[in-house]
């Protein structure tokens, strides 16, 4: 009895050898040879961040090899938007990268808006920028939250929370959503903002600086912090250009690419605001640069808002835009118009088109096939998690698996980003 | 002899009765005060002000059911909580919560196991005992994770007995006794905390010492939620599970209690030599106020590195705290009064 288990126990932590020929190439010889030790990290797993599977190789706490696996979170989004029409495969958009439902909305219209030629109304261009820097705020708080509780520093992520909720309670009085807001649409936004919102945003600005200062009392200058993120996670500019990283994590490796500034869009150049960049390429120097961020990101919603024009907020044209709801009742041809917009759909002109915003995470690019038909023939995320996750083993080698956790906070992915 | 044997049982009783009360309300307290660090509630649904919050969790946890998981080694699997949880229990059997009290007509201490000389290498030699408790857990779960966690608690507890046995040296210098009850009257006018710079800086070790030895936030290591899912009891659940988390809370109480009888002046405060019953008052509210802080280092600080726990505990509280007795030792040379106790 006693023989079988322990015999079971060595089983149990060395791999069973039929299961290892399909790993041996991704993992050492060592842990061919049974010196290493084969550990399952995720799906479930509380810092993971979702759903992401690594399979760990480890020599003690040592990280050897780190191997993702990813696809637990897929939900077919992609091939789920061939089958709607362009306009009702907006809300497919939301739930891609789920701290940035925005920015997805507002990547997929302007994809649709450049195949088909749409003006946007200025005053939809200043409060799409609006709430998409709202949004990058929100998605860094979320980033913050958990990359400081990933290292147990509990409040920070309750601190962000409550201030994600004032974002949130904003989206909601926008779109009647919190996350999945379908707020902006081809040619403009769905609706205007209501009265309320400019107050809201105002109050969101007077607090949040200080909110800022809070979250940095309690992580900036913290020695246990400093620890636990200085050194960690080295990633040279070479090497982030190889990977394809994007977004904070490039920016932190010194190299200054922000689609807003290189190729704007939506009126971003009219904003005066600054792109920060580090040259530390540490896991410390992407926490100052996405801090850095939020302050940006407020300066320029501060502009937005001071010049935030008056006017429509969805373009005229009606090929393409539905109309008013106080015109079907007046007008044949509106209602005409809205009657094939919301069953068939419009149709654009054949070609394809790339168009790529800059998410919190990075550049978030869509490309679209047009077959000329209602529906898109193709639709593709170039989405910046799955592009920024590739970095995550050539980061955890020779790092603690007390680092890897901070790690996969750094690089900061979202599931369903990564996993369409 | 007989009257003694119902003197100690019905305080060993009152004793371990008051102990499990007060884990159940300081794992309440814990939450309320974290929920108010953190700008949110903590409990308030069951009871007023959630004060059965206790109540309703053990009962959840009793009616939970108890996996083994199938390749578990059984027996240790169920002697692990159990090796965890008595030596949290019996620690404090040696602790003064007051001075002699009178209650009909007789006279009793307030301390379980009576005025034991060895008092402190009771209280280190009984905390020795339960890193087995976790190793075994870890070991016996047959989970990659619980074993980790419990690799990690064994390294990180036997590096901080060092440091927290020679924490303890100072008090015993300056009272040149090992006895509780003399360390507790030695601090009869100026606590042992306020002896500059000594007094300070043994109370700090030892604080860091038995937050490592403990396994509390900022060095919750082996049950890293985070890195480790759970740590050692990650295949725990049930009454089990609650015997560890028991385990944690108390011995938050026992390191506060013995914090206090040894830098913090134990039970002494005014009016205590005129009104016996103060005593274990006074001591209450220190222990308290200590918890309080312990309960605000978990809401602030983030966790240390496993590396850098060992390498703070090795190459930094060690030497400073041989370097503390060797300067106690030499000032009790030097003024001889110091150390008369």
């Amino acid at each position: 009895m006693m023989s079988d288990e322990t015999e079971f126990r060595e089983i149990e932590f060395n791999l069973a050898p039929d299961s290892l020929d399909e790993l041996k190439h991704l993992v050492s010889q060592r842990a061919v040879d049974g010196d290493t030790v084969l550990l399952n990290m995720g799906p479930q797993h509380p810092s993971t961040h979702g759903v992401l599977r690594l399979l760990l190789e480890l020599d003690g706490e040592q990280v050897i090899n780190c191997i993702p696996d990813v696809g637990f979170l897929h939900t077919g989004i992609e091939k789920n938007m061939e089958a709607k029409t362009y306009e009702k495969a907006i809300v497919m958009t939301d739930r891609l990268d789920y701290l940035n439902n925005l920015g997805n909305n507002l990547a997929y219209c302007m994809a649709i808006e450049k195949l088909c030629d749409l003006d946007v109304p200025p005053r939809a261009q200043a409060l799409r920028v609006i709430l998409a820097e709202l949004q990058r705020i929100s998605s860094h708080l979320v980033w913050l939250g958990t990359h400081a509780l990933d290292m147990a520093a509990m409040s920070v992520f309750l601190y962000c929370f409550r201030e994600r909720e004032s974002i949130l309670d904003i989206f909601e009085m926008c779109s009647g959503q919190r996350m999945m807001t379908t707020y902006i649409r081809p040619g403009g936004l769905w609706r205007d903002t209501p009265v309320e919102f400019e107050d809201a945003v105002r109050n969101f600005l007077k607090i949040f600086p200080s909110r800022i200062d809070e979250y940095e009392r309690l992580l900036t200058k913290n020695p246990l912090f400093l620890e636990r993120t200085r050194k960690i996670g080295m990633l040279p500019p070479d090497v982030a250009l190889q990977y394809g990283v994007t977004g904070p994590a490039l920016r932190a490796s010194g190299v200054n690419h922000d689609l807003r500034k290189v190729q704007p869009y939506s009126g971003y150049e009219q904003y005066d605001f600054e792109v920060p960049t580090h040259t530390d390429c540490d896991t410390y120097a992407r926490y100052l640069v996405r801090i850095e961020e939020l302050h940006q990101s407020l300066h320029i919603v501060e502009q937005a808002l001071n010049k935030l024009p008056l006017g429509p907020v969805r373009s005229n044209n009606r090929k393409y835009v539905p109309p008013p709801r106080s015109e079907i009742g007046v007008s044949m041809e509106a209602l005409i118009h809205h009657f094939k917009l919301w069953t068939e759909g419009f149709t654009p002109p054949v070609g394809s088109v790339y168009s790529a915003v800059e998410s919190p995470r990075g550049e978030l690019g869509v490309y679209l096939e047009s077959d000329g038909s209602p529906k898109p023939y193709r639709v593709h995320w170039r989405t910046p998690s799955f592009t920024n996750m590739q970095i995550l083993p050539y980061l955890a080698k020779s790092h603690l698996v007390a680092d890897l956790v901070v790690l996969i906070g750094t690089i900061d992915v979202v599931l369903g980003d990564v996993d369409r | 002899m007989a009257a003694l044997f119902w003197e100690s049982l019905i305080k060993s009783l009152i004793y371990i009765v008051f102990l499990l009360t007060s884990f159940a309300y300081l794992t309440l307290t814990e939450r309320k005060f974290l929920g108010r660090f953190q700008s949110r509630y903590g409990p308030n649904r069951a009871g007023p002000f959630g004060l059965f919050q206790p109540i309703a969790d053990a009962v959840k946890l009793l009616f939970k059911e108890e996996l083994i998981p199938a390749q578990a080694d059984k027996i240790l699997f169920i002697l692990a909580p159990i090796l965890t949880t008595v030596p949290a229990l019996v620690m404090l059997a040696v602790v003064p919560f007051g001075g002699t009290g009178q209650l009909f007509g007789r006279q009793f201490s307030f301390s379980i196991a009576g005025d034991i000389n060895i008092g402190v290498l009771y209280i280190l030699a009984i905390a020795s005992i339960s890193v087995y408790g976790i190793v075994i857990a870890g070991w016996a779960s047959n989970n990659k994770y619980a074993t980790m966690g419990g690799i990690r608690s064994s390294a990180q507890m036997i590096s901080y007995e060092l440091a927290l046995g020679l924490s303890f040296v100072t008090p015993i210098l300056l009272a040149s006794s090992m006895s509780l009850n003399d360390i507790v009257k030695a601090q009869m006018p100026v606590w042992f905390i306020f002896y500059f710079p000594v007094g300070p800086l043994s109370a700090v070790i030892y604080l860091i010492a038995a937050l490592a030895e403990i396994n509390r936030s900022p060095f919750d290591m082996p049950e890293a939620e985070q890195e480790l899912t759970a740590g050692y009891h990650v295949e725990y659940s049930g009454m089990k599970f609650a015997l560890f988390m028991m385990t944690e809370y108390i011995k938050m109480i026992v390191l506060c209690v013995i914090a206090a009888a040894l830098f913090f002046g134990g039970y002494h405060g005014p009016g205590v030599d005129t009104y016996w019953w103060l005593g274990p008052i006074y001591m209450f509210i220190k222990v308290f106020m200590l918890l309080f802080g312990l309960i605000w280092i978990r809401a602030t600080t983030p966790r240390i590195r496993y590396d850098r726990l060992m390498a703070l505990g090795w190459k930094v509280l060690l030497p400073i705290a041989l370097v503390n007795v060797v300067i106690t030792a030499f000032a009790i040379l030097l003024f001889p009064g110091l150390g008369s106790g």
